[in-house]
């Protein structure tokens, strides 16, 4: 298929087509959204596509497919896996039919995640094949070597690459095409499928009795390759063997890690013919205390002496001076450079004209000093306008802000939460609301999209993921089938009207759900609509600051008076702020 | 370190550093040459700050080190100072003189920089500055942006203007490609204007 220039999650989906992929399904979550994301966006698709309501609901999906004879490729992003932990560990007892490859993306540094767990832990809990990707060739590789792995073994494999592969670009060679099957047929197996004590335990024997001749199996594949070349070694994976690739000098040995679990022989037999080993991985010791384990009379460098970080992201310029640190010989050292201290920030932030700003503009206005649980989305960024108390995981605000409800006295609580993240996890945590009295309001931020990852549908979209129309459902039906009696549903930019909304739910008690409607902005600008821009009469503006304090980017400061720049997207909000009325429609021009 | 010309692009979220990395990726490719790549997707792409790594020539990991750049394509002037520390010694900085201004600046009112400051901060550097807005307006559409920026590094970058140019034909829409190649093209005359 030829040679291209692609993103490393667009190479993972040239992978899966190669590995003829017949089921798709996923959560969004950076960095792994863009596998369906491209592959929802070819104009010929000869495989089932969804995106599902959360992890839990895709990989029961992808496991249904699997048993039906389908191969099935299941994304989502490291902390979406422990959404979908729970049928995880136990298909590892049941196993799969045709190949199922679970994609779970690790984020190192959490450049867009609320934590850095290590997904490889999981495979290991859960006693199943780990993939661990270097660049995007392997990344694309790998796919079909996991779907004949799992296949071989009759067990799911995680597939783990992190930012740096999902969201990388390189020179690929891509892989020719292969059609799966589209349907195929569920044949009972009680004794597998049906999980009852009985038949657990002697799954629970099954998937033990795997283990050692999967280990001998990755090494016969390749996965796990070393060279030696002198006394000392390292050890690596992922992208930080790259790195280590990158700056090791000739002289020293290298074993690259790329699947798991590692057999102890082939490891013992590289580690044995060394006087000092480092290993370099990326967040957890997984590798480390594998090789902690098998060596005798061998230094080892790495997390769990302190001479390698648990957290964030590596670079060559840091892998060269762990390496260094460990008396390893490098090819290169890195000049000492820091940045430029104390410029201001440029934090990531709401849009100019989204809506989400307007609502918690509104809600700190009405319930003021109140506590503020919030959610996973681009609203978190309301945390720059002091709207944002808590945030822990998909759907945590309902719930967390039910347990402070029923912890305090006099402390109202306004929960936000984004319509995708709300279908995905929010609505149980509604119904535990109501069903135990608690007193909170919940305002589902309903910007029809999930904006965050990039837009992906939902079932507030009017499409599915292929584009196909759909009837959107009821918010407002949903919650007061649920048994919440004070439902409303308000146009976040009218502020007065939003404020009697809020004004009136503050007064009830019980659970009470306000609806903020209003679509994404970016949707908006891309489906052509257009509105007015605003801007300040310089003579009216007293330079106050109200419309600052709003917070809105489109808006700058100069010689102590507002001004509005073109990216202005006319939602109004600004012009009802302004108490010297300074702000208008332009004129057209 | 290893013989990559290694290009570190930085701007604000929106202003289209994407397609300029893209544009350097897709050039290599046309040559033959290896190329990584790094690119700020997802959160930060919301206004924050974003940076994309581009190594023309590398076959190891898409990151530059701090200190290692080659040249430095910078969409804003703040962002240019801000990843300073990443230019090797010999290297250069291409900075289009636009300067948004972050607004938690006005919010927590602290001091705005301006454009001056900025340049005299970097002093010491070698930089080049070009209004490349201004440009991209005079090739026919501000979205150009990312073009003149790039048409300014085209004689530094080990590519061919060729290639580039292809590049550029293959990365934007058919309809756009005249006005784009307009713009890369004055780049490339205020980068030379301002060696001469």
């Amino acid at each position: 298929m030829g040679r291209k220039y692609l993103l490393g999650n667009e190479a993972i989906a040239h992978g899966c087509l190669s590995a003829g992929v017949s089921f798709v399904c996923g959560y969004p979550g950076t960095p792994s959204s863009e596998v369906i994301d491209f592959l929802r966006s070819r104009e010929e698709r000869d495989y089932y596509l969804e995106w599902s309501i959360n992890e839990k609901v895709a990989l029961e999906n992808a496991i249904g497919a699997s048993w039906s004879g389908l191969r099935s490729f299941c994304t989502m992003k490291h902390v979406g896996l422990n959404v979908a932990s729970d049928p995880f560990m136990t298909l590892a007892y049941t196993g799969v039919k045709a190949g199922l490859v679970i994609m779970s993306a690790d984020d190192p540094f959490a450049h867009s995640s609320q934590n850095e767990q290590d997904s490889r832990n999981y495979a290991k809990f859960a006693k199943v094949p780990c993939f661990d990707p270097a660049n995007i060739q392997e990344s694309h590789d790998m796919i079909p070597v996991a779907f004949s792995l799992s296949e071989e073994f009759e067990l799911p494999v995680l597939f783990r690459p992190t930012t740096r592969v999902c969201h990388s670009k390189g020179d690929v060679e891509i892989g020719k095409n292969v059609s799966g099957p589209k349907k195929g047929h569920f044949e009972r197996d009680v004794p597998r499928y049906v999980v009852v004590p009985v038949n657990t335990r002697e799954l629970h024997k099954k998937l033990n009795h795997k283990q050692s001749s999967l280990k001998k199996r990755i090494i016969e594949l390749g996965l796990n390759t070393s060279e030696v070349r002198g006394d000392t070694a390292v050890i690596s994976s992922g992208v930080s063997a790259e790195y280590v690739r990158e700056v090791l000098h000739d002289s020293v040995s290298f074993a690259k890690i790329g699947a798991y679990p590692i057999d102890e022989d082939w490891l013992r037999s590289f580690v044995e013919k060394h006087k000092r080993v480092v290993v370099i991985e990326e967040l957890d010791h997984v590798i480390e205390s594998r090789v902690r384990e098998v060596a005798c009379n061998v230094i080892i460098n790495g997390k769990m002496d302190g001479k390698v970080p648990y957290e964030g992201e590596f670079a060559p310029n840091i892998v060269s001076s762990i390496l260094q640190s460990c008396n390893i010989k490098v090819r290169c050292s890195y000049p000492a450079r820091t940045p430029v201290q104390g410029l201001p920030p440029r934090p990531a932030i709401l849009c100019a004209g989204c809506a989400h700003r307007a609502t918690f503009y509104s809600i700190k206005r009405v319930y003021s000093n109140a506590v503020y649980p919030s959610d996973i989305g681009c609203y978190t960024l309301g945390l720059q306008l002091d709207a944002v108390d808590t945030t822990v995981c998909m759907g945590a605000s309902i719930t967390i802000g039910t347990g402070i409800s029923h912890s305090t006295e006099d402390q109202n609580v306004i929960c936000t939460i984004g319509d995708s993240t709300f279908l995905h996890s929010g609505l149980t945590g509604l119904l535990n609301a109501v069903y135990n009295d608690s007193d909170i309001t919940v305002v589902i931020l309903d910007n029809r999209t999930t904006a965050m990852t990039g837009h992906q549908p939902n079932p507030m979209s009017g499409c599915d993921a292929c584009g196909q129309p759909k009837e959107t459902i009821s918010l407002d039906a949903l919650s007061r089938s649920c048994g919440v009696k004070f439902v409303e549903t308000i146009d976040p930019y009218d502020l007065m009207a939003t404020r009697e909304v809020l004004e009136k739910a503050k007064k009830e008690r019980g659970v009470r759900v306000i609806i903020a409607k209003a679509s994404c902005v970016i949707s908006r600008r891309r489906s052509g609509g257009k509105s007015s821009r605003y801007t300040v009469d310089i003579d009216r503006c007293n330079g106050c600051g109200s419309c600052i304090r709003f917070g809105c980017p489109a808006l700058f400061w100069i010689d102590d008076q507002a001004h509005i720049d073109n990216t202005c997207t006319g939602c109004t909000v600004c012009e009802q702020i302004c108490p010297q009325g300074a702000i208008r429609k332009e004129a057209i021009r | 370190m290893n013989g990559s010309f290694d290009v570190l692009i930085v701007g604000v979220g929106g202003q289209g550093t994407i397609l300029a990395s893209n544009v350097l990726g897709e050039a290599c490719l046309i040559e033959n040459k290896p190329v990584r790549a790094a690119e700020t997707h997802g959160m930060a792409q919301r206004g924050g700050s974003v940076e994309s790594h581009v190594r023309v020539g590398c076959e190891f990991g898409p990151l530059i080190s701090p200190g290692t750049a080659d040249l430095i394509l910078a969409f804003d002037m703040l962002e240019a100072l801000r990843a300073s520390h990443f230019l090797k010694e010999g290297g250069l900085i291409i900075a289009s003189l636009q300067l948004i201004v972050p607004v938690s600046v006005y919010m927590k009112k602290l001091d705005p920089p301006t454009i001056q400051s900025i340049r005299n901060a970097l002093m010491g550097k070698d930089a080049i500055f070009i209004d490349a807005e201004e440009c991209a307006v005079r090739a026919g559409s501000p979205l150009t942006t990312n073009m003149v920026i790039i048409g300014a590094a085209s004689p530094l970058i080990p590519l061919s203007l060729s290639s580039l140019k292809k590049a550029v034909a293959k990365r934007v829409p058919a309809k756009t490609l005249e006005i784009n190649d307009r713009a890369f093209e004055i780049g490339r005359e205020e980068y030379l204007k301002a060696k001469s």
